[in-house]
């Protein structure tokens, strides 16, 4: 039986069921939050889920189109109305089936997918009723919790091991979703990762007020119930090269060794004490727990606290500095909120905090006491001019708009390059200007071994893109090394 | 992993300790360090590869006591193990003959100097080593420097060791007594600074090892930057041996600060 066919009886009926006035005119359902006050202080995840009852009414505004346009929204394509309309007849965990046909990591994408830009922006409330989308990502997160929850998430069935090895380097999306298919397809698949911690981005980067580390550790020990093997501290490239692991008998290699290059502005006083990047803070706080008092690791908590950017980093960045104890945490971002890269969700969020937005600003300076340490931001004022070539309207300097602005914490937030490590250690790998690594459309580098996806391939991205490049890959990989 | 299987005092505060870790024995080269972390809560720390045995399977560490996490290290005995353990990491030091080569260390710097005046003494070098404390009973390592190099001048500002005087004091006497074609300086951020501002003088090139503040050592938090000649250089990835001369050590020095005052909050963990 499909699960998600459409021409299946129950979904005939459940189509039926109910008029399309109804569904239409029901109003989009609202996420449970934690109230703003209160959890600006703490770090339990912000938004609370939705409850049976919500998620199967929000189901039924689904009109579970002939011709569904939220697919083609979404960057791996999820049969939305599929997994949707098993929520509607109340078999949930038969819904997070259908997600794990196409998603690796639904609860993830539940919560981190920049929907509004993705599934959502394309469903037909909001193209041809202008109207509020149904809240895919919302049901998303329902589906995968109440598997995760109903405890009878079970580790996906594995094919008869082949006794191939493969090796994904990184353990961030990209990594853990070509390590579980290549598990399903019966390879042996061991994942190296640099850090102490498996995850990626999704441990070190994205709080846990957005995405526990339990959900995250849910997947990994999926993987291992599957086989997977984690070798944590190693860093291909430095501790183990890749002829080694060749000569180890590895016979492909996915590299999925993500963004994590910071980028400073290179202005006068950028190295005061006081001034970081977004991964320094935010691995010390994520990684290092720095916040709670048993870590050796320190943090700076500042007063007046300001973040450079306007992506999910610099949202993640100065929301967590509120809960570090800022009095005043600012956002400082060179265009306006229309041009914000940051999710929707987070904007509203950091909004409600107690955020203050300074957009339309640009440090040009900073300047310290004697002991070194950031006093003050020095902000140009910017207006918008013509679109650049990203089709974003392009900031310029107001002459004279110069502002001091006193700060003691400092977080830099304007973007990350290609982890060089890997593209510096192996020889004939072809790489581009920016650092990242070439692949062909089977994302398969200039050593046919050699498959690449996810931040290294593509720059900063998305979760959502990064675990469709993994499991590309792992397709292709299969494909190479059966001989097809 | 990463289990203890030797552990020397070298002097109350320095400890030497032998850890299993096969593919970083295999792969390091002198100069290169790794960042080690000792339980659950424990802080990722940088620390040079003294040496190690390839066939053994081991890294050899020397740390010395400062804070929270080198004490967490020190107190770690034979059979324990590291919580974790990565690399190697950084640049190795340029190695070759140079001529004559002078190795000056002080405070936190004499420990990892020591895997260089045995990686410059093997490429055949005259090695002179200077070692600097405030008394007699800071000076560290004397005994396994002797060992290796061809002179040891211990300087001490008080006179109750070796010769009265600073660092500087004994680098300049060798350079004003004999040719010397290299310098290498590590220590704290100050002293490094006054050893580069002497060489300078005499033209003397010099490759000073930067200590700066890591988390992960791989080039992803950018919190161990220094400006080397006039550019922000990462010290765990660009580094950490720089050409001194280019080093803005005042602002290293600075930085080297940043955490001081929460660091000695956390001195009661380990009952201070
Ligand atoms: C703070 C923050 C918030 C974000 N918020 C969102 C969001 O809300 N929604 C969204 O869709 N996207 C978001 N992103 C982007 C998203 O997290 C990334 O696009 C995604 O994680 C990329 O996945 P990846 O698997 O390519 O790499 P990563 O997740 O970066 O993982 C790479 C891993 O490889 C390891 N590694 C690197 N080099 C080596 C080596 N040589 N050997 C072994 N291991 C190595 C790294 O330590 C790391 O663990 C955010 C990013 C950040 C930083
Ligand atoms: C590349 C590199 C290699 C290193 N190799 C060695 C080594 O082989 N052996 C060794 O003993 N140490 C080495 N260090 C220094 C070592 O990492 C620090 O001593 C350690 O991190 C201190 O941690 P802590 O928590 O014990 O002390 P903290 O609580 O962090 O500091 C205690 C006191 O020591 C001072 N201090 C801390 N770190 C440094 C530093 N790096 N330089 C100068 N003063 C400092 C602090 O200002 C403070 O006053 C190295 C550092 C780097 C960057
Ligand atoms: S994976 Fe992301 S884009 Fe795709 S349907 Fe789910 S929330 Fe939407
Ligand atoms: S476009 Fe909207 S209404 Fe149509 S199937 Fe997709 S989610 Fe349902
Ligand atoms: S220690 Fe993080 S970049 Fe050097």
């Amino acid at each position: 039986m499909a699960l998600e066919d459409r021409n299946e009886a129950w979904r005939d009926e459940l189509r039926k069921s109910i008029s399309g006035k109804e569904r239409t005119s029901t109003p989009r359902v609202k996420m449970n939050e934690l109230d703003a006050k209160i959890r600006a202080r703490s770090y339990d995840e912000v938004n609370q889920g939705l409850t049976e009852e919500q998620a199967r009414k929000e189901a039924t505004r689904c009109m579970d189109c002939p011709n569904p346009t939220c697919m083609e929204g979404c960057p791996v394509g999820i049969n939305i109305p599929g997994f949707i309309k098993n929520i509607e007849r109340g078999e949930y965990v038969e819904a997070a089936k259908v997600l794990r046909q196409t998603s690796a990591l639904p609860a993830v994408c539940g919560r981190v997918c920049p929907q509004e830009k993705q599934c959502e922006s394309q469903c037909f409330y909001k193209l041809k009723l202008k109207k509020e989308p149904v809240a895919i990502g919302y049901l998303e997160r329902f589906a995968a919790d109440f598997e995760r929850n109903s405890g009878k998430m079970e580790a996906p069935q594995t094919a008869p091991k082949n006794g191939i090895k493969v090796a994904a380097v990184g353990s961030g999306p990209a990594g853990l979703s070509f390590a579980g298919d290549m598990a399903k397809l019966g390879y042996e698949v061991t994942v190296f990762e640099a850090l102490h911690e498996i995850g990626g981005v999704l441990k070190y980067g994205i709080p846990g007020f957005r995405l526990p580390n339990e959900i995250v550790d849910v997947e990994i020990d999926n993987l291992k119930k599957m086989g997977v093997k984690f070798e944590k501290n190693t860093i291909v490239g430095k501790t183990i090269g890749t002829k080694d692991l060749e000569a180890a008998g590895f016979k492909g290699l996915f590299v999925a060794s993500g963004a994590g290059l910071p980028r400073f502005m290179n202005i006068k006083g950028e190295n005061l004490i006081g001034i970081m990047s977004s991964n320094e803070y935010l691995t010390r706080v994520n990684l290092m727990r720095a916040n709670t008092k048993e870590s050796d690791t320190p943090v700076l908590r500042g007063k007046n606290v300001a973040v450079i950017g306007g992506g999910n980093t610099a949202m993640d960045s100065v929301r967590t500095a509120l809960r570090l104890g800022a009095e005043r945490a600012m956002l400082v971002y060179r265009r306006s909120e229309e041009e914000m890269p940051a999710r929707l969700e987070e904007v509203h969020h950091a909004k409600e905090e107690g955020v203050e937005f300074m957009t339309l600003h640009n440090p040009i300076e900073y300047i310290g006491d004697e002991k070194g340490r950031v006093t003050t931001m020095r902000l140009q004022k910017m207006q918008l001019g013509e679109p650049d070539a990203s089709g974003r309207r392009s900031p310029i300097a107001i002459e004279g708009g110069i502002i001091d602005v006193p700060v003691d914490v400092v977080i830099v937030s304007i973007g990350v390059s290609p982890n060089p490590i890997v593209p510096n250690s192996v020889a004939g790998l072809e790489v581009s200007a920016k650092g990242t690594i070439v692949v062909n459309d089977k994302l398969q580098s200039s050593i046919p071994t050699l498959f690449a996806g996810g931040d290294i391939v593509r720059g900063g991205a998305t979760v959502i893109l990064a675990m469709g490049d993994g499991r590309k890959a792992a397709a292709e990989m299969h494909k190479y090394l059966s001989g097809n | 992993m990463y289990k203890i299987v030797d552990k020397e005092f070298f002097s109350e505060n320095v400890v030497k300790l032998e850890v299993e870790a096969p593919l970083i024995a295999k792969a390091r080269k002198p100069g290169n360090f790794v960042i080690v972390r000792v339980g659950e809560n424990g802080e990722r720390i940088p620390l040079t590869i003294a040496s190690a045995d390839e066939k053994k399977g081991t890294i050899t560490l020397v740390a010395q006591r400062v804070g929270v996490s080198s004490t967490k290290l020190t107190d770690l005995n034979v059979g324990d193990e590291l919580t974790d353990l990565v690399g190697p990491l950084g640049k190795p030091t340029d190695i070759e003959k140079y001529g004559t080569v002078v190795c000056a260390g002080g405070g936190v710097g004499v420990a990892p100097l020591l895997p260089i005046v045995e990686g410059m003494k093997k490429a055949g070098n005259k090695v002179i080593v200077v070692l600097a404390a405030r008394n007699k009973d800071l000076i560290i390592l004397e005994k396994q420097m002797r060992e290796l190099a061809d002179e040891v001048i211990i300087m001490t500002d008080d006179g109750s060791a070796g010769k009265k005087g600073l660092v500087t004091n004994g680098i300049e006497e060798v350079i004003l007594r004999e040719k010397v074609d290299l310098c290498v300086t590590i220590g704290p951020a100050i002293m490094m600074k006054f050893v580069s501002l002497l060489t300078k003088k005499y033209n003397l090139p010099t490759i000073a090892s930067l200590n700066t503040i890591m988390v992960d050592g791989t080039g992803m938090c950018g919190a161990c930057r220094v400006t080397v000649g006039g550019k922000t250089k990462f010290v765990c990835v660009d580094g950490p041996e720089f050409d001194a001369h280019q080093v803005d050590f005042d602002e290293m020095m600075m930085r080297l600060g940043a955490y001081k005052e929460l660091e000695k909050e956390d001195l009661y963990k380990i009952g201070k």
